[in-house]
């Protein structure tokens, strides 16, 4: 096993100065000097306390589990049928004050990438505006956007899209 | 599993798939009207390296769609004498001489002359001291001098293209020579990253990358493979684009709630506010003289073109046909703007002349995106998408020379053309 790393990491010099990045191993990457600016997004982490750690058991259970509002083609509002699900998730951030939400906007693939991108920024400031009104305190939640880069569905049809233009919460931890 | 295993484990998908993975094809699926018939010898000497170089000048000039090659049977050296006649009964209207000698200390001597045969005169040449493995490098600067002689403006084989590679849950940053040839990834990820665009020496390339789990600018200097981070605001931080004298970017930023542009020095400090609009402003560009920041923007209603002045002020619309007109390209004298628009569900590359303000639809495509300039303003790169897969194709801006340029496994997307190297 030993002479395979080393004849590995040699290959992976030659092959240049690229820089690998594993998101889900920050850090564990060799060639990115730079890894710790990665974790510097303004998103306050905050630290584990007992009852953090309870209310993020909540999360993954119930109505709380239900993650996703989907949006009409060219749609930046929040439908109806998903006012009960943002209002427990509100009350939940209320509740919660020391939770932390990242609401992911999407876009549908149609067009510009980086129009696609403010696009599902519209959307997940849609979501951000609508929590925020119910109470939760600006300082929990950020909203970005994905624009068309990660679709739920991969499709060139009109009910592969629909999943594509689309909300995620994400809560602290997941992220 | 320990992190070192780990990183290993990392590693070895990065090293095979730099070695599998096929390089950029380019095919030429249109020419130019009127190709200039051209004969480049092999050249004398060396045989190994003659080949090597004299097929590089072959291939960069015909790939151009400007050229048509005409067989030029045995090596000539660049001082034998030219029997014009010959040449022109063979219908070659140039033709390109050359050798290649081996130096003492193991390197070559290689020169080479071009040859006018309708005026029966020498245009001039070069001489070059190289080691075997610039054969290629060579070969474009070559190939460059007969573009810019016959062509009357600078070749483009020397530059450099960045793109996005896109496999199997893999997103990978390459930059390549002009011709798809010696690509290296710059940066591996699991998640996507976007917009890349080069520095105006050649020398740093900033991108999007979502490695964060959110869209946030790095700026990536590709001598050394470090990186810092440009812009990463609360929200989303996207759509950099170079001022031309390289210090600062035009940015999008969501801090204040919808997309604006903003300015930032390169190094991330400095962040102004360059435009307001109640509704969504992205994909800035810099005019070459950087006087003007065009943009795309939805403040009309529907996404069209504007420009503002780089100093601020009100913003100016620029299209107006259509309801659907984005990502502003300007070509490198700033006299045309490249841009993608909707015709009836299909996204395709248009091309403005600014001062008059027409038009002209180049492609015939359903999903053209991100186009962007050869520094020569002859051909435009862009992304399209074949049988449900991502290509890069080029057209120049008359329309008539096409490319398409694609690699075998996976979706390519997201090209950027580099600029000029300095020699």
């Amino acid at each position: 096993m030993r002479n395979k790393l080393m004849i590995v990491l040699g290959a992976a010099l030659i092959a240049g100065c690229g820089t690998t990045v594993d998101p889900e191993q920050p850090g564990a990457s060799v060639e990115d000097r730079n890894a710790k600016s990665i974790d510097g997004a303004d998103v306050k982490r905050v630290t584990p306390e007992d009852n953090l750690g309870t209310a993020l058991a909540a999360v993954k259970q119930g109505v709380l589990a239900k993650r996703s509002v989907f949006f009409d083609y060219d749609s930046y509002v929040i439908k109806d049928e998903y006012k009960s699900l943002v209002e427990a998730h509100a009350k939940f951030l209320v509740a919660n004050p020391r939770v932390t939400m990242l609401i992911q906007g999407n876009a549908d693939e149609r067009g510009s990438r980086e129009y696609n991108l403010a696009l599902g920024q519209k959307r997940a400031e849609a979501l951000r505006k609508m929590l925020a009104l119910l109470g939760a305190r600006e300082e929990q939640i950020e909203a970005v956007s994905l624009g068309e880069e990660k679709p739920r569905c991969s499709e060139g049809s009109e009910a592969c899209w629909s999943q594509n233009r689309r909300d995620d919460m994400l809560y602290t931890g997941e992220f | 599993m320990t992190a070192l295993v780990r990183a290993a484990f990392a590693l070895v998908v990065f090293a095979l798939s730099f070695a599998a993975r096929a390089q950029l094809t380019i095919e030429i699926t249109g020419a130019g009207a009127n190709r200039i018939p051209i004969a480049i010898a092999d050249f004398a000497g060396e045989p190994g390296v003659s080949r090597a170089v004299a097929m590089v000048v072959r291939a960069d000039l015909e790939r151009s769609g400007l050229f048509k090659l005409v067989e030029a049977g045995a090596p000539l050296a660049e001082n034998a004498a030219v029997n014009f006649g010959d040449w022109k009964a063979q219908g070659a209207d140039a033709l390109v001489v050359g050798s290649v000698q081996p130096t003492a200390n193991g390197r070559f001597e290689v020169r080479f002359r071009l040859h006018d045969v309708q005026k029966q005169a020498s245009l001039g040449g070069l001489a070059f001291v190289m080691a075997a493995p610039q054969a290629r490098t060579t070969g474009h600067r070559i190939a460059d001098f007969v573009y810019e002689k016959l062509l009357g403006e600078p070749g483009i084989f020397s530059t450099r293209i960045a793109y996005v590679v896109k496999s199997a849950g893999r997103f990978e940053l390459q930059i390549a020579d002009a011709d798809g040839m010696n690509p290296q990834t710059a940066l591996a990820s699991r998640e996507p990253i976007i917009s890349p665009a080069w520095s105006p020496d050649g020398g740093r390339l900033a991108y999007v990358s979502f490695e964060a789990k959110k869209p946030v600018i790095y700026v990536h200097s590709l001598a050394s493979g470090k990186r810092h981070v440009a812009a990463n605001f609360k929200g989303s931080n996207s759509a950099p684009a170079w001022s031309p004298d390289g210090r600062k970017l035009a940015v999008v930023l969501t801090k204040d709630g919808a997309s604006q542009l903003y300015s930032v020095n390169a190094d991330g400090s400095g962040v102004v506010r360059l435009a307001s609009s109640a509704g969504i402003d992205t994909e800035p560009f810099f005019s070459p003289d950087g006087q003007f920041i065009y943009f795309t923007s939805d403040r009309g209603g529907s996404p069209q073109v504007y420009r503002v002045s780089s100093a601020g002020g009100s913003a100016q619309r620029i299209t107006f046909e259509g309801s659907y007109n984005v990502t502003p390209r300007l070509s490198p004298d700033g006299k045309n703007m490249a841009f993608v628009t909707r015709n009836g569900g299909r996204f395709q590359l248009a091309l403005m002349d600014l001062a008059t303000r027409q038009t002209q639809v180049l492609t015939d495509s359903d999903k053209d995106e991100s186009p962007s300039f050869a520094p020569n303003g002859r051909m435009i790169l862009y992304a399209s998408e074949i049988g449900g897969r991502g290509v890069l194709a080029a057209v120049s801006s008359d329309g008539r020379v096409k490319q398409k340029l694609s690699v075998q496994a996976g979706d390519v997307r997201e090209p950027a053309w580099g600029p000029f190297l300095k020699n």
